[in-house]
C-alpha cells in the first residue's frame, strides 16, 4: 500500500527582503484532507511563507510539490491553477462592488460580463447552499458585516475550484461565536477533501481545530508535530525559544480614590454610533482591562479620553474635576498636562512618527513642554539627552536616539513608546492593545512595567483583544460589545467561556451582577 | 538600518537627477542639430560671465527663492500647493493696491507694508483652497490649479477696468511713486560692476531672510515640528494633539504669503507697476527648486540660483542660437521636475541595491576577520 | 435673439466641447484605473503640433492624426513608466508632462519650421473638412430658409469634423466598456483597490497601463482636433488650459461617462458663450467676459466645496500600489 502524495510540500524555501531573512531553508508537508497550523511570533515569517506559496513572492530557492508534482509558482495565477486559495488577514475585497462582482473578479466566464454574473450567480447559491456559507450575492461589500465579508473571500477560492486554502489569521476580526462558526466550516471542508492551512497566534485555535502544527521561529520552521501530541505551553516555548511564563507575576491591586468615572459616554463617528452610553470608574492602583472584539467601540473610547474625538454626550471626570469632551478647548496636549498618559492601539500610525528619530519620537505630544524648549525654538539638545535617558531605563536597542523609528523593531518601538507615555508617571494611563506585533521579550517587559504603575498608585485602562493578556493583568475586566459595556467580572471569578458569550452581547451568563 | 547613508540620500540622488535631466535636454539640443556644449557655455557665460548676467540670474533666482520656498513648506506638511502663480498675482494686486493707495514718504516703510501686503493677499487666495480641504477634504492640487485660472481671468478683469490708466490701451497700473522705489544692485553693490540696468533689487534680501526664516520655523519651532509631523501622519498628529484644520491652514497661508511676496521682487523692485502676467511661470518652477532642493532652504537657494541662470542663460541662449527656443529653458525645467520627482526611484532603487551590496561586502569583510 | 443664433451657440458649443470631452473621458480612463492624470493638457498639445506638423509635411491628414496619437502616447507612457513602474508621484508627473510638452512642441517647431514656435497654415487636405450629412443645408443663407427641424438638422447636427461624431460615440462605449465588459470590471476594481485584483491573479501594472494607453489615445485625438480641425495648425499653448477644464468636467461628472458628455457640452456653453459676447447685459449687471472664462473653475471649486452633491474619486486613486509586506 502507498501512502497517497501530500497536497503540499515545500523543500529548502528560502527568501530574503533586502538585508533582512524572512524564511531560512523551509521544508514542510501537509497531507490531504487535514487542516495544519503555523504559529510563531510576529515577524517569523509565516505570512511570507504562505505569500510565496499564494505565488505573491518569489522564492530566492527552494521547490514547491502540489500533490506530489513539482509545481513552480511565479505568480498567483499559477497558484490559482494549482488549486490553491487564500483568505488574507485584511480581505481583498474591492468594497463597493457586490458580492457577485468581487466573486467572479479575475475568473470570469469570457469577455462579457452579463453571462458571467448569472453563472455566478447560480454558482455561489450552490455553493453557498453545500457549505453552509449563506451570504447575498447581490449585496455590496461595505454593507456587509465583518464575518460575512470573510464568507465571500472564502466563497472566492472555492469558485476557483481551490483545493488547498489558506487562512492568514481568520478570527482576529471575529467575535468567538463567528469564530466557531468559521472552524464549523473549515471542519465541513475538510470533510469534503479540502486542505486548509491555519496561520494564527492564538495556541488555543491550533489546539482546537488542527490536525498538525508547525512552529516557525526567527525565519526558520523549528518543529513539526500531531497536535494531538502537544499542549500549549510546549508550543510556546517552541515558538520563543526558552521557557515561557503565559501568567504575570502580580500582587493583589490596593484601590484607592477614583481616580477617572465615566458616565455615559456617547460618542458618534462616521454617522454611526460607536459608544452608546459608557460608564464604569477606575480607582488609583488598579487597572480595569476592556475585552472585546475588535471594532466594537474600544478605539473610540481610547480615543475620546485621549483627546482625539470629540464625543457627543457624557461626561468624564478625572479626581472629580470635569474634562472637556467637546473637542473645542481640549486635545491631546491638553490631556497630557491633566496627567493623562496614552498608549495607542496603532503605534505605528498613531504613537510615533516612522520618519521621526528616536529622540524627536520622545517629543511627540509634549513637545511643547517647557523642558523641551527655550523660548521660541525647541531645545533639541534637551530632548535628546531625556531620550538617551529613557532608552537606557527601558532598554530601547539600539539605544541611540539619532535612528529613525521605522528602523527599531515592532518590539522596541513599543518601548519608545511606553517610555514616553508612562516615565511621567501619569495619574491615568491609557492602553491599547500593549503588546500587538512585540516578541515575547517585550511583552513580559511591558507587562512589568504596567503593574509596576499600577503599584505606584495610578490608575489604568488596559484595552486588548487578546483574553489572556486581559485575565492576566486586569483588577477587573469589563466586556465591550455594540458601543455597551456587558457588565464586569473579577478575574477569578470569571473564566474564557464567559468573557467569550459577552463579548458576543449575551449577557444572561450569570443572574447578579458584579459591579 | 536604513538602505543608504543620508548624505546619498539628500545630497547625490537630487545630483544625479540634475545631471540625467541635464543630459536629456542636451539630446534634446543634439536632436535639433545644436551643438549642446556650444550651448551650456553659452547659458554659463550669459549667466555668470558678467555683472549684468549675475543682475539677472539672481534677479530671477529671488523669484524662484520665494515660490520655491512656498512649495518646500506645503510639502513638509504633505500639501501639494501647486497654486503659487495664482498666489504670486494676488500679491502682485496687493503690492499694487498699497504702493498706489498711499502717498509714502520712503522705500524703508513702503516695503515693509509692501511685504506685508503682498504675504497677506498671497496667503488669502491661498486660504480657501486651505479651508477646502481641511474642512471638506477637496484636493488640494486641483483647488489650487482652479484658483490659478480664476486669480488669471481677475487679474486680467481688474487690470483692463480698473488699473487702466485713462487713454492708454496698455492692461497695466500707473507706475508707482518714485518714493517707493526699491534701491537696484547699482545702488547697493555698484562696486561689484552692477549697471542701473540689472533688475537684481533689493528684495533679493527679503528672499534670503525668508530662507533663514523658513528654515527656522521648520526645523527648531513647535510649529515646525507640528508641521513636519502632521505631514508624515495625520492620525498620529492627532493623536498628539495637534489639529490638522489648524495646521494645513497655517501651513498653506505662509505657503502663499511666500509666494505673494514674489511679486516685492517684480511688481515693486523691477516693473514699479502691476502688469499682466508677471508671474511668468515663476509659480510653476517654484515646484522643481523645492523638488530638487529637497525641501530645504539651502537647497531652494542653490536650486534657485541654478534656474534663474537657465532663465538669463536661455535668454542669452536665444541671442547666440536662435535655432533654440527660449522654451528650451520650459524644456530643462519640465525634465528637473520628471526626474528629481516623478522618477525619484528610477535613481533611488538602483543607488539602494547599490549602497546594501557595498555594506554586505563590507560586512562580509568584517565577520571574516575575526575568524581567522 | 433668434432661433438660429441660438442655433449657432449651441452648434460651437458641440465644437468647442468636442476636446474637452475626448480629454476628459481620456481622464475618466486614467483615473478608473487608479492613476490621476494632471497631464492632459501636455498630452494634448503634443499631439496638436505632431498632428499639424506630420499633416502639413505628408498632406494627409489622418498621417498627421496617427502621429498626434503617438506622440500623446509617448506622454502617456512616461506618466505609466513614473507612476507605474516607478511608483513615483502622479501628480509631479503630470506637471513634468505638461511643462515638456509647453516646451518641446515650440523648440521644435521653431527648428523644423521657423515660424516662430508654430506650424505654418494647413491646407485644406491637411485639415478636417466638416461633414455634411445628406440633405443638410450648407450655406447659411439656404439654412435661413429652413424649418426650425431643418435648422437643427444642418446646423447643429450636420457639418462637423469626423471627430466630434466619433467623440460622442466613445461616450456610450466607454461606459459599456466600463461596466459590460470582463475588461472593464477589471479597470474599476484596479482603481478601487489594486490588492484585490492583484490577488485574483491578474496584473495590476499590466491594466494601469492599458488605462493610461488609452487615455493617451483619446487626449491624442483631442489635441489632432484642435490643431487640424478647430484650428487650421499649431500655435503656442493652443490648449489654452483646456487639459484642466476637462479635469474640472471629470470631477463634475464624477467620474462618469454619460455625466462627462454633460459637463463637457455646459463647459463647451460657456467657452461659446463667452466667444460670441464680450460682456453679457443682464438688465443692470454686466457679467465681464473674464467671469464666463472663469467661470468652469468657479463650478468646480464649488462642487469641490461640496454644495452641489459629493464628488468620490475612485478610493486607490493617485496611490502607487506597493505589495503589502
Amino acid at each position: 500500500m502507498t501512502t497517497p502524495a501530500p497536497a503540499i510540500e515545500l523543500k529548502g524555501i528560502s527568501k530574503a527582503f533586502g538585508p533582512v531573512q524572512a524564511n531560512k531553508d523551509i521544508s514542510m508537508s501537509v497531507a490531504r484532507g487535514t487542516i495544519h497550523g503555523i504559529v510563531g511570533e510576529n515577524g517569523a515569517g509565516k505570512s511570507t511563507l504562505m505569500s510565496i506559496l499564494y505565488g505573491f513572492y518569489k522564492a530566492d530557492r527552494g521547490e514547491i510539490f502540489i500533490n506530489g508534482k513539482p509545481t513552480p509558482i511565479p505568480d498567483s495565477q499559477a497558484a490559482i491553477r494549482a488549486g490553491i486559495g487564500m483568505v488574507h488577514q485584511h480581505f481583498k475585497l474591492v468594497e463597493n462592488f457586490t458580492v457577485v462582482e468581487n466573486v467572479i473578479l479575475g475568473a470570469e466566464d469570457g469577455a462579457l460580463l452579463t453571462p458571467s454574473i448569472a453563472k455566478a450567480r447560480k454558482l455561489l447559491t450552490e455553493l453557498s447552499e453545500e457549505y453552509g456559507l449563506k451570504v447575498d450575492p447581490d449585496a455590496i461589500i461595505e454593507d456587509l458585516s465583518v464575518g460575512h465579508q470573510q464568507r465571500v473571500e472564502i466563497l472566492k477560492q472555492l469558485y476557483r475550484h481551490a483545493d488547498i486554502l489558506i487562512l492568514d489569521e481568520p478570527t482576529g476580526v471575529l467575535t468567538p461565536s463567528e469564530a466557531d462558526q468559521l472552524f464549523r466550516i473549515l471542519e465541513r471542508l475538510k470533510e469534503e477533501g479540502k486542505t486548509i492551512i491555519l496561520i494564527t497566534h492564538k495556541l488555543r485555535e491550533i489546539m482546537e481545530i488542527t490536525d498538525t502544527v508547525s512552529v516557525m521561529r526567527r525565519g526558520e520552521m523549528t518543529n513539526t508535530v500531531r497536535t494531538a501530541d502537544t499542549s500549549p505551553a510546549e508550543l510556546a516555548e517552541m515558538m520563543v525559544g526558552r521557557k515561557v511564563l503565559l501568567r504575570v507575576e502580580k500582587a493583589p491591586a490596593q484601590p484607592g480614590d477614583v481616580v477617572l468615572k465615566v458616565d455615559n459616554l456617547r460618542v458618534v463617528r462616521g454617522g454611526v454610533e460607536r459608544l452608546k452610553g459608557v460608564s464604569f470608574e477606575i480607582r488609583a492602583g488598579e487597572i480595569l482591562g476592556i475585552a472585546g472584539v475588535a471594532g466594537n467601540g474600544q478605539t473610540e473610547l481610547l480615543e475620546v479620553l485621549g483627546g482625539m474625538i470629540p464625543a457627543q454626550g457624557g461626561s468624564v471626570t478625572l479626581h472629580n474635576e470635569a474634562i472637556d469632551l467637546t473637542g473645542k478647548h481640549s486635545d491631546g496636549q491638553t490631556r497630557r498636562a491633566r496627567g493623562i498618559g496614552h498608549v495607542p492601539e496603532d503605534r505605528q500610525d498613531e504613537g510615533l512618527i516612522m520618519a521621526f528619530e528616536a529622540w524627536e519620537n520622545v517629543a511627540f505630544g509634549y513637545h511643547k513642554d517647557p523642558k523641551f524648549n527655550s523660548g521660541m525654538l525647541m531645545n533639541h539638545a534637551a530632548i535628546k539627552a531625556d531620550c538617551a535617558d529613557k532608552m537606557a531605563r527601558y532598554d530601547v536597542r539600539p539605544p541611540n536616539p539619532r535612528l529613525p523609528a521605522r528602523n527599531f523593531s515592532g518590539g522596541n518601538q513599543q518601548k519608545i513608546v511606553v517610555a514616553r507615555e508612562m516615565d511621567r508617571a501619569p495619574d491615568l494611563l491609557l492602553v491599547g492593545q500593549p503588546t500587538r506585533g512585540v516578541d515575547i521579550g517585550a511583552i513580559e517587559f511591558i507587562h512589568s512595567q504596567i503593574i509596576a504603575l499600577r503599584d505606584q498608585g495610578k490608575a489604568i485602562l488596559l484595552v486588548s483583544v487578546e483574553l489572556d493578556e486581559i485575565m492576566g493583568l486586569s483588577d477587573r475586566i469589563a466586556v465591550m460589545f455594540d458601543g455597551k459595556l456587558m457588565g464586569e467580572r473579577l478575574p477569578s471569578e470569571t473564566n474564557e467561556n464567559e468573557l467569550g458569550l459577552l463579548m458576543a452581547g449575551v449577557t444572561d451568563t450569570r443572574t447578579e451582577g458584579a459591579a | 538600518m536604513d538602505k543608504m547613508p543620508k548624505w546619498a540620500d539628500i545630497i547625490l540622488i537630487p545630483l544625479i537627477s540634475v545631471v540625467l535631466a541635464l543630459v536629456v535636454s542636451g539630446l534634446v539640443v543634439a536632436l535639433i542639430g545644436e551643438s549642446p556644449w556650444r550651448a551650456m557655455q553659452v547659458m554659463v557665460q550669459g549667466a555668470f560671465g558678467s555683472a549684468y548676467g549675475w543682475g539677472y540670474t539672481l534677479y530671477y533666482a529671488t523669484n524662484f527663492i520665494f515660490t520655491g520656498l512656498a512649495v518646500a513648506v506645503a510639502f513638509h506638511a504633505r500639501l501639494f500647493n501647486i497654486g503659487g502663480e495664482g498666489q504670486a498675482a494676488i500679491g502682485g494686486l496687493g503690492v499694487a493696491i498699497i504702493l498706489l493707495g498711499v502717498a509714502w514718504p520712503h522705500w524703508t516703510i513702503a516695503l515693509l507694508a509692501a511685504i506685508l501686503f503682498s504675504a497677506a493677499f498671497g496667503a488669502a487666495w491661498a486660504a480657501v483652497p486651505a479651508y477646502l480641504q481641511a474642512k471638506r477634504g477637496s484636493h488640494i492640487v486641483i483647488t489650487t490649479i482652479m484658483f490659478n485660472y480664476i486669480a488669471s481671468a481677475l487679474l486680467v478683469y481688474l487690470l483692463v477696468n480698473v488699473f487702466r490708466v485713462e487713454g492708454s490701451m496698455a492692461p497695466e497700473s500707473a507706475r508707482f511713486a518714485e518714493a517707493t522705489n526699491l534701491p537696484t544692485a547699482s545702488d547697493f553693490a555698484g562696486f561689484l560692476g552692477f549697471g542701473t540696468s540689472a533688475p537684481l533689487n533689493f528684495a533679493f534680501f527679503i528672499a534670503l531672510l525668508a530662507c533663514v526664516g523658513v528654515w527656522l520655523l521648520i526645523w527648531k519651532t513647535r510649529l515646525g515640528y507640528e508641521i513636519r509631523a502632521f505631514g508624515q501622519s495625520q492620525t498620529a498628529a492627532v493623536y498628539a494633539g495637534i489639529n490638522p484644520t489648524k495646521i494645513i491652514m497655517i501651513t498653506m497661508l505662509i505657503s502663499g504669503g511666500l509666494a505673494g511676496m514674489m511679486a516685492i521682487n517684480v511688481v515693486m523692485g523691477e516693473a514699479e507697476r502691476l502688469v499682466l502676467d508677471f508671474v511668468e511661470g515663476a509659480g510653476f518652477v517654484g515646484i522643481a527648486v523645492a523638488l530638487m532642493g529637497r525641501s530645504h532652504p539651502v537647497g531652494v537657494v542653490l536650486a534657485a540660483l541654478l534656474f534663474g541662470a537657465l532663465y538669463q542663460g536661455g535668454a542669452e541662449l536665444q541671442f547666440e542660437m536662435p535655432a533654440i527656443s527660449r522654451e528650451m529653458v520650459v524644456v530643462i525645467q519640465a525634465l528637473v521636475i520628471l526626474f528629481t520627482g516623478a522618477l525619484d526611484n528610477m535613481v533611488r532603487m538602483p543607488m539602494e541595491s547599490l549602497f546594501l551590496s557595498l555594506r554586505r561586502r563590507r560586512e562580509a569583510g568584517q565577520s571574516q576577520t575575526p575568524a581567522e | 435673439m433668434d432661433f438660429l443664433t441660438v442655433l449657432q451657440i449651441l452648434d460651437s458649443t458641440v465644437r468647442l466641447a468636442t476636446p474637452l470631452l475626448l480629454a476628459c473621458l481620456a481622464g475618466l480612463w486614467s483615473e478608473r484605473a487608479g492613476i490621476f492624470d494632471i497631464g492632459l493638457e501636455g498630452k494634448m498639445l503634443a499631439a496638436a503640433f505632431f498632428s499639424a506638423a506630420i499633416a502639413f509635411t505628408a498632406g494627409s491628414v489622418w498621417i498627421g492624426l496617427l502621429a498626434g496619437i503617438a506622440a500623446s502616447m509617448v506622454l502617456a507612457g512616461l506618466h505609466g513608466a513614473a507612476s507605474i513602474t516607478f511608483r513615483g508621484n502622479q501628480l509631479i508627473s503630470g506637471v513634468a508632462i505638461n511643462f515638456l510638452a509647453a516646451g518641446l512642441t515650440v523648440v521644435i517647431a521653431q527648428t523644423w519650421f521657423q515660424q516662430g514656435g508654430r506650424t505654418p497654415q494647413l491646407p485644406s487636405d491637411a485639415r478636417f473638412a466638416n461633414v455634411e450629412l445628406p440633405g443638410a443645408a450648407t450655406r447659411i443663407r439656404d439654412i435661413a430658409q429652413q424649418g426650425p427641424l431643418g435648422q437643427i438638422y444642418s446646423e447643429l447636427i450636420s457639418g462637423h469634423s469626423i471627430i466630434v461624431y466619433a467623440a460622442l460615440l466613445i461616450v456610450p462605449l466607454t461606459w459599456w466598456a466600463l461596466y459590460r465588459t470582463r475588461f472593464g470590471l477589471r479597470l474599476r476594481a484596479v482603481g478601487e483597490n489594486p490588492a484585490a485584483v492583484d490577488t485574483a491573479g491578474i496584473s495590476v501594472v499590466g491594466l494601469r497601463y492599458a488605462a493610461v494607453m488609452i487615455a493617451g489615445v483619446l487626449c491624442g485625438l483631442a489635441g489632432a482636433y484642435l490643431a487640424t480641425a478647430l484650428n487650421a495648425g499649431f500655435v503656442k499653448d493652443m490648449s489654452a488650459g483646456r487639459g484642466f477644464i476637462a479635469l474640472a468636467a471629470l470631477i463634475f461628472a464624477k467620474w462618469r461617462p454619460w455625466y462627462a458628455l454633460s459637463a463637457c457640452l455646459l463647459f463647451g456653453f460657456f467657452d461659446a458663450v463667452g466667444n460670441r459676447f464680450q460682456n453679457i447685459q443682464l438688465g443692470e449687471l454686466v457679467v465681464p467676459v473674464q467671469f464666463m472664462q472663469a467661470l468652469p473653475y468657479i463650478l468646480v471649486v464649488i462642487v469641490l466645496a461640496g454644495l452641489v452633491g459629493k464628488a468620490i474619486p475612485p478610493r486607490a486613486g493617485g496611490e502607487p500600489y506597493v505589495k503589502e509586506r
